[in-house]
């Protein structure tokens, strides 16, 4: 007994120091993300705040002049704002029905085959970079729309509106498909049971029970086209403009991303500042993400 | 008494791919009678009792020969209303299903799909039902509540509300007792007792007390097939065939 309890030991204390070993490095490799998280939030606020304060945090958002540059400046960022809701629920509108009913067709409909095929179009619908969707846009959609509407120029609001809504599709449709495939079988036999049609089951029945991972899907959905930048930047014309669907326009982000490479002093903490703006509706989007898995759960 | 038995399988045999499930089967079953299926596990009750309201059509690969017919009609025909034949011939599964709505919107979910409602009617049906599966004294109170906050046992009776909201003629019920406490069950035979004066009940059962005590038929299956049926006091006192005895007696199973 004595040797094999020895031994056992020994063995014990090799398992413990790995174990303490692998904890320790776990530990600080969650620690980076904490502090990447933290130094940027940091970063924002401190380098954010004071141009807001100059100019006064309500003339800032509400102020619908934006001349950064010039004799007679003006720092309000409304147009930026509101082209930014705009666009995001532009986006949603045309966006979200398609993702679903594609997310839909995937997970109830589709044989498995089809499903499969259908299912690697939307990975590397996922996978293409944001130039390339912004390229895109510009050669093939902005002359479209600039013709189809007899306009001065297709770089218009609504062109960005149009690529953004492909862009979330990849989001939304994998997300939702994984709730939708998550329903239990067992609601939607008690459903056939009742003597319901394929279309009322998953209307009725499937949809209702995955609605948190839907919601979830939306939330991801506006949360990337709130922040896109390049292909927003490539087809929306980026005038400082109050947003009309036929106009050009810039969104927050590539309000930033437009003067970035020239603003000095006074110009770059305005800047600063609207990333702060941009970061706080990022954040309350994160948080009715969380909010809405959270429910997910529990369901 | 003009029609005894209102549904009639006939040389039924079922496959899933290669797999035959069920071979030959010939049973009838008689209306306003409790029909009980026993057999050991993998025996093909559940599927037999599947093909009643072709819910087997939902699973992939599956091919049936033969014929089922409801009140004289082959549901295996062409040209059958399977929605309508499933809302005649309802179903109440082994595990509680409850879908994940109110109490009151469970049993709302049937009536709602095939006729419009009032309001008033609605509620009037929805009691009806509730009191049908012996759990409108118990939920009336409550009826916005999640039906995924009652008990099991009472997730079952609600799963039965919802299968009598549709007013079927046959109930099918795979098991419904097997995920259930002693009281739960009790509640639930004793329900079958009242239902059984206006369905038809085809029940699967692996507990021979229960068959025995609740059931006016009883078939035994084995292994895809019909070992031997007949009126239940006959196959529990005096089974024609070895296995059936051998199964009933607990030396197999
Ligand atoms: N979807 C399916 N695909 C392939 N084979 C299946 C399928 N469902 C059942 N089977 C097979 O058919 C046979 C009968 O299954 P069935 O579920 O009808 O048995 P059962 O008598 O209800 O058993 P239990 O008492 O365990 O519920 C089993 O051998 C099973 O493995
Ligand atoms: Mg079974």
């Amino acid at each position: 007994m004595r040797p094999y309890n020895a031994f056992l030991g020994v063995h014990m204390k090799t398992k413990n120091i790995v174990e303490k070993t692998m904890q320790a490095v776990f530990f600080a490799l969650g620690m980076v993300t904490i502090i990447a998280v933290a130094t940027i939030s940091a970063f924002l606020i401190i380098n954010g705040i004071p141009a807001i304060r100059e100019i006064g945090l309500w003339a800032f958002l509400s102020g619908q002049e934006w001349r950064s540059t010039g004799a007679n400046p003006a720092f309000g960022i409304l147009p930026f704002i509101l082209t930014s809701i705009y666009s995001t629920i532009g986006a949603i509108l045309i966006g979200v029905p398609i993702g679903l009913m594609t997310a839909i067709f995937l997970a109830k409909v589709a044989n498995p085959r089809l499903a499969a095929v259908v299912n690697t179009a939307v990975e590397l619908l996922a996978g293409i970079p944001s130039v390339v969707y912004g390229f895109v846009g510009m050669i093939v959609l902005v002359p479209l729309v600039q013709r189809t509407f007899a306009l001065a120029s297709g770089a218009i609001l609504l062109s960005a509106i149009l690529v953004l809504s492909v862009m979330i599709l990849p989001g939304i449709i994998s997300v939702s498909r994984t709730a939708l495939a998550a329903v239990p079988r067992e609601y939607e036999e008690a459903s056939f049971a009742l003597g319901a049609t394929k279309t009322e089951t998953i209307f009725k029945v499937s949809v209702p029970a995955a609605k948190s991972g839907i919601a979830a899907g939306v939330v991801l959905g506006i949360g990337r086209a709130i922040g896109e930048v390049m292909a927003v930047l490539m087809v929306m014309g980026n005038v400082p403009n109050m947003p009309n669907l036929f106009e050009p326009a810039r969104s927050l982000t590539t309000a930033i991303a437009m003067e970035l490479s020239y603003a000095t002093g006074f110009q770059r903490q305005t800047l600063l500042s609207i990333g702060l703006v941009l970061f706080c509706f990022i954040m309350m989007i994160n948080l009715i993400l969380n909010f809405a898995l959270k429910r997910g759960y529990k369901a | 008494m003009i029609e005894m038995n209102i549904i009639c399988a006939k040389k039924l045999c079922l496959y899933y791919r290669d797999f035959q499930a069920l071979k030959d089967i010939d049973l009838d079953v008689p209306a306003r009678e409790i029909t009980a299926l026993i057999g050991p596990s993998g025996c093909g009750k559940s599927t037999f009792l599947r093909t009643l309201n072709r819910m087997n059509d939902l699973i992939q690969g599956v091919k049936i020969t033969g014929e089922v017919t409801y009140h004289g009609e082959n549901i295996y025909a062409g040209q059958v209303d399977v929605t309508a034949l499933r809302k005649s011939i309802g179903m109440v599964f082994q595990k509680p299903n409850p879908f994940p709505m109110s109490i009151y919107d469970n049993v709302a979910y049937g009536p709602k799909l095939h006729d419009n409602l009032s309001k008033a009617e609605l509620n009037d049906l929805v009691e009806r039902s509730l009191r049908g599966a012996a759990l409108w004294d118990e939920v009336k109170d409550r009826l916005k509540k999640s039906a995924l906050s009652l008990s099991g046992g009472q997730q079952q009776r609600l799963c039965i509300a919802r299968a009598l909201s549709v007013s079927p003629d046959v109930l099918l019920m795979d098991e419904p007792t097997s995920a259930l406490d002693p009281a739960s069950t009790m509640k639930i035979e004793e329900l079958m007792g009242h239902l059984k004066q206006d369905y038809t009940v085809v029940i699967v059962t692996h507990n021979m007390q229960q068959a025995a005590r609740i059931s006016d038929r009883t078939a035994f299956f084995l292994t895809g097939d019909l070992v031997e049926s007949g009126k239940t006091d006959e196959i529990f006192s005096m089974p024609k065939d070895k296995r059936t005895e051998d199964y009933i007696t607990g030396r197999f199973g």
